[in-house]
């Protein structure tokens, strides 16, 4: 049974991760990418890995995707060109580049002598990789990691908000400077020139 | 199952993720296949800590989720920054910074 289930995760974790890269609407890249998520969640759940499959679905299907939805609707879904800089001998470079490095990893996965890979997995006990097991270990063992993710999270929050903000409000403020204020003004505030137009017109030129 | 089948999906999705980073244009796209990349990982060291009965590697999986986390919203905020500036989002024709 477990095995139907690894088959059926498998593919849609690479026919999820297969979408991603080769749809050409970026809308549809991140919907292809939620469906390898929760194909890799189930391959979580079946490496006894509950906490950390949950925490996928939850914060990486859920929250992150979100937020990438978001933007793919605020700066719109443009076709990507075939056409570009990049012609088609660097693209197939690209993807020689990315078979060789299979290659070069099925011979390292094939080549070691870890007889463990090709077992189950041992040492599982009851509530292997369960929410307890998580907090007991990151509030226990690795606590100064934990500690460092919360700082990391809080500057990426900051840095994310300092990027995207809107700037045009330190553009519009008109800088003033001495020599403005010294110089002859135009108008002197005499009647004559008040005659000569109507009373916002004696005020000056329109400051923007 | 043993093992070595995850590390194999893990392995394919991880050159999947490489080959999108290098042929697409798209910076949103190439943010994609980076998170592709950071879950192949995360699913080698998930089995690694299947086949060795620790629970080590969930942690390193789960930081590695915080870290992947914060790129997605440093990178997002580039990506709404650039679109702000009326500039090309093709990672070809921003090259300013380029040596």
């Amino acid at each position: 049974m477990a095995e139907v289930f690894f088959f059926l995760a498998a593919i849609g974790a690479l026919a999820g991760a297969l979408g991603t890269v080769l749809l050409r609407n970026p809308f549809f890249s991140v919907l292809a990418l939620v469906g390898h998520l929760i194909s890799l969640a189930a391959l979580f759940l079946l490496l006894r890995a509950e906490f950390v499959a949950a925490a996928q679905v939850i914060v990486y299907a859920g929250a992150v995707m979100v937020l990438y939805v978001f933007v793919v609707a605020y700066i719109g879904v443009g076709e990507e060109p075939l056409r570009g800089a990049t012609g088609s001998t660097l693209r197939w470079a690209s993807v020689l580049f990315a078979g060789v490095l299979l290659i070069e990893l099925c011979i390292a996965f094939l080549g070691t002598g870890l007889t463990i890979l090709g077992e189950e997995g041992r040492g599982y006990f009851n509530g292997f990789g369960s929410p307890a097991q998580m907090g007991r270990l990151f509030l226990t063992d690795f606590l100064l990691a934990f500690e460092a993710a919360s700082l990391l999270l809080l500057i990426a929050a900051v840095g994310a908000v300092i990027l995207a903000r809107r700037r045009t409000g330190l553009e519009a403020a008109r800088e003033l400077s001495v020599a403005d204020l010294m110089r002859d003004p135009q108008y002197k505030g005499t009647l004559t020139e008040a005659e000569r137009g109507t009373m916002l017109e004696a005020g000056g030129p329109p400051h923007r | 199952m043993s093992i070595e089948w995850y590390l194999v999906v893990s392995a394919l999705v991880f050159c999947i993720g490489l080959g999108g980073i290098l042929t697409r244009r798209n910076p949103l796209v190439i943010l994609l296949c980076l998170e592709l990349m950071l879950n192949a990982a995360n699913l080698a060291l998930v089995a690694f800590a299947r086949a060795n009965g620790n629970q080590e590697g969930q942690i390193f999986a789960l930081i590695v989720m915080v870290v992947a986390a914060c790129e997605v919203a440093v990178g997002l905020g580039l990506i709404v920054a650039i679109y702000r500036r009326r500039l090309p989002i093709d990672v070809d024709e921003l090259r300013e910074l380029q040596g």
